[in-house]
């Protein structure tokens, strides 16, 4: 009945952009039936805006869709669930107090005379769940399963409510251990079986290899290519994902070895096997003043978690940090503060920036927190600082006085640099601050930050970016699945990194 | 079987637990006060308690898909007014009681209308709404206005006896209240209406991602809360037999305290009309407790329903905090 290979969505020469980025450029991708297709790349490669041009919620500038041979105009998400492309997030859309069957069925379940016929819908519901391989009480609330349950229930609604024929899985094993990911992973391959054309996004390359029949990489909003999982080992993948360019490397190379001879020989910050069970396994760590060390690895690699563990959002469950020949006692976001450390955050919209505060109030917020709520700093004194930040570090902007929500991704980062530089920190962690900024932007940021370790400030630069990791760092630390795998201290070339990076083979 | 009701009792907590404690009240009264033992004062809580009834069931609706209305009671004091009026000037009641009806209907319509579309909160919307119904009242009439219209009179004095019970009694408004709750029951649970309004409840975001009505819905709680206050109302001047812009001073207070007892989370999408009516109960039977003691101020039954409201917040809380984790 299925015939196989037969193009479901093809997309081509799609074009999108928003005010200061391009987000996609000349991207083509095809999607064949009963296929299961891995959309790869690191953050703001594109991924999320491409599927948002498939699911009606963005409209692209220009190029074609088809879905199946015929060329269409996708409205809106409901249009698209209409079409039969359907899309499953992480977050599953759901009610957590209603039934499993009512959340299966909600919409289409079956009536008899008197109303609701809960006996029909808790038989169906069972039935289409026992079909994917799933037994469980579908009485129960949705909310008492694990995730790994409530995704295969968001797909199955899919399948059951709008037949779709492309279904889209973000991320979907994310936050799920190996055997609920096997659950899922079942699911999909008979789905394939069926006919369904999947597309997986992960970052997790073990199971692009597990799952994927073929992989399309994107960098940068651009099309790196599309290949077959079986023709493409992983560390053609990695280096495609991540790999460098070559232009304007070696200026930098001259100040990052003059650098180099600042560094104090003692470090000042030691952590021994430190460790959060489910977010990093334990890790040593030392970090000397006028360093920066580098951490390389895909998202979820666990580079974040460690930046969350260092700055005390997240409470370390063994190991001990000794900072300064003293051991820290309390972990917490105030207390790092305290002892001079400063984190920008990974996602600074949610996490850094208030953006309706205005550039003088976003930079004095740390200081004022370092200085305890009730110490006023006199406004001249606040212009002072944020006239002396603006002007160090080239944020473009007419005022102090502009909300930060005004100023690009670049300057807004630059913003929060700054707040932390008001306090003069001694370790200052920076998780992506280079990400979704333009090219010249970044390489302001990267110059800065050799420039801060000159001053004698120990950094940690964490990017998904391995060219630029390498350009800044003196010392590179490589993740992989929540696990510090090595440390380079020479000079080391790309290609080992990606190496221990990619890791199986 | 066990395994059935195991499921059962796990499911219902919260409502089982709102019934345990109005029998475990309702007993001690009863020894307190050995007169509290005949049925009729049972019945009494019927009779007493039918408006604060009629308008907990609307509001139930309403909280279940995370919203409020602040506006029951005012509106019960804008009919109450409005149809003294109009049977003073002669109307009769059979077109005055529909007509009171599509007035219920359309406040809630519009305030549904107004939450939904222009995006303000609930709680501004309904209270600007308690504003408006109240004032109409008194614009209509300062002073009680008495009604003498025959239908009404009958209403109020037929005593309707219980079988079974000897000398017990209920009157024909104190039936409306079960009857409409039976009502809400069938629409809350069998129909997609009122699945749609716990999905709403639970997640807006979520129930429009799953297709469901949402807008519609949501327009039609409103009205359904603003048809249940009329016709709380309409008992309320018929037990009365008159009109009067300051009747049911602080009800929806009372009304939201039933609801809550009664195991209806103010977060929405968790609850139950039976929950309510037990709620409701138990508001009633604290408060005869007081009137057979004679001699404490009837405050006292604010401080014990207060307290008891807050128990119950502090037991779901608990009770949801301890699911979660498991």
């Amino acid at each position: 009945m299925v015939e196989n290979n037969q193009e479901i969505i093809k997309m081509e020469k799609i074009y999108k952009s928003f005010p200061g980025v391009q987000a996609l450029e000349n991207v083509d991708f095809c999607l064949k039936q009963g296929e299961i297709h891995a959309l790869v790349g690191e953050n703001g490669a594109g991924k999320s805006t491409l599927i948002k041009v498939m699911t009606g919620v963005e409209r692209h500038d220009s190029g074609h869709i088809f879905f199946e041979g015929e060329e269409i105009t996708i409205r809106s998400p409901q249009h698209a669930q209409i079409v039969g492309i359907s899309t499953v997030y992480q977050e599953v859309n759901l009610c957590d107090y209603l039934t499993v069957a009512e959340n299966l069925l909600l919409g289409r379940e079956p009536h008899n005379h008197f109303g609701i016929d809960w006996k029909a819908m808790n038989e169906r519901a069972k039935h289409i769940l026992a079909d994917l391989g799933i037994h469980i009480d579908v009485t129960r609330p949705l909310g008492y399963f694990s995730t790994a349950i409530q995704q295969i229930t968001a797909i199955a609604r899919a399948l059951e409510i709008t037949s779709a024929k492309v279904l889209i899985l973000d991320e979907p094993t994310s936050s799920l251990d190996i055997h609920e990911t096997e659950q899922i992973f079942r699911v999909m391959k008979k789905l394939k079986n069926d006919g369904v054309g999947i597309i997986f996004i992960t970052h997790f390359i073990d199971q692009i290899y597990e799952i994927s029949d073929q992989i399309t990489i994107l960098r940068n909003g651009k099309l790196v290519g599309s290949y077959e999982t079986n023709n493409l080992p992983r560390l053609s993948l990695i280096s495609k994902m991540i790999g460098r360019n070559l232009s304007d490397y070696d200026d930098m190379k001259a100040t990052k070895l003059e650098t180099a001879k600042n560094i104090d020989k003692e470090p000042f910050f030691v952590a021994n096997s430190l460790g959060l069970q489910d977010a990093i396994t334990p890790f040593d760590l030392t970090l000397h003043a006028g360093e920066v060390v580098g951490f390389a690895g895909l998202l979820g690699s666990g580079r974040t978690e460690i930046a969350r563990l260092l700055f005390g959002i997240d409470q370390p469950d063994q190991g001990t940090v000794t900072f300064d020949h003293t051991k820290i006692k309390e972990f917490s976001p105030i207390a790092s503060i305290e002892r001079g450390v400063g984190l920008c955050p990974e996602d600074r919209k949610r996490e850094g920036i208030a953006g309706d505060l205005t550039i003088r109030e976003n930079i004095i917020l740390a200081i004022q927190a370092r200085m305890g709520w009730f110490k006023y700093i006199s406004l001249q004194k606040q212009y002072e600082l944020a006239n002396h930040y603006i002007k160090l570090l080239n944020i473009s902007t007419p005022s102090p006085d502009q909300p930060v929500k005004n100023l690009s991704g670049g300057n807004q980062q630059k913003v929060i640099l700054a707040r932390w530089l008001a306090t003069n920190p001694r370790l200052l962690i920076l998780d992506e601050p280079t990400r979704g900024i333009d090219v010249g932007a970044k390489a302001e940021i990267q110059k800065l930050v050799l420039l801060l370790a000159e001053e004698g400030k120990s950094i940690i630069f964490i990017s998904s970016e391995l060219e630029e990791v390498l350009r800044t760092s003196h010392r590179i630390v490589v993740l992989r699945d929540k696990k510090k795998i090595i440390e380079f201290t020479e000079e080391v070339s790309e290609q080992k990194i990606m190496q221990s990076i990619a890791g199986g083979d | 079987m066990v395994q059935r009701i195991k499921t059962f009792i796990s499911g219902n907590a919260p409502l089982l637990t709102t019934i345990v404690i109005f029998i475990i009240v309702y007993i001690i009264g009863g020894q307190l006060y050995p007169s509290m033992q005949k049925p009729q004062v049972f019945f009494n809580l019927f009779i007493n308690n039918a408006s604060l009834l009629i308008i907990s069931i609307g509001l139930t609706t309403v909280i279940l898909t995370k919203g409020i209305d602040l506006s029951v009671a005012g509106v019960i004091a804008m009919i109450s007014a409005a149809s003294a009026a109009l049977l003073k000037a002669g109307w009769s009641a059979g077109v005055v009681i529909p007509l009171m009806l599509l007035i219920g209907i359309a406040f809630g319509f519009i305030m549904g209308c107004i939450i939904h579309y222009l995006k303000v909160e609930p709680f501004i919307v309904t209270l600007m709404g308690l504003f408006f119904a109240r004032g109409m009242a008194y614009i209509i009439t300062l002073s009680s206005l008495t009604i003498t219209n025959d239908t009404y009179r009958y209403l109020a004095l037929t005593k309707l006896h219980i079988p079974f019970f000897k000398s017990a009694y209920l009157y024909i408004p104190s039936l409306i209240g079960p009857i409409l709750l039976l009502v809400t029951f069938y629409l809350l649970k069998y129909t997609r209406f009122g699945r749609t309004v716990y999905a709403i409840g639970n997640n807006e975001q979520s129930a429009c991602l799953m297709g469901l009505p949402v807008a519609r819905t949501k327009i039609i709680v409103y009205s359904y809360g603003g048809l249940c206050s009329a016709i709380g109302g309409i008992v309320f001047s018929i037990s009365l037999l008159s009109g009067y812009g300051g009747y049911a001073p602080g009800m929806e207070l009372d009304a939201i305290a039933s609801v809550v007892i009664g195991g209806t989370l103010l977060s929405g999408g968790v609850g139950n009309v039976i929950g309510t009516l037990f709620g409701v109960l138990i508001n009633g039977t604290i408060v005869s407790i007081l009137q057979f003691n004679g001699t404490l101020s009837s405050w006292w039954t604010r401080i014990g329903v207060g307290l008891l409201t807050l128990i119950f917040i502090g037991i779901q809380s608990l009770f949801y905090m301890r699911k979660k984790h498991s």
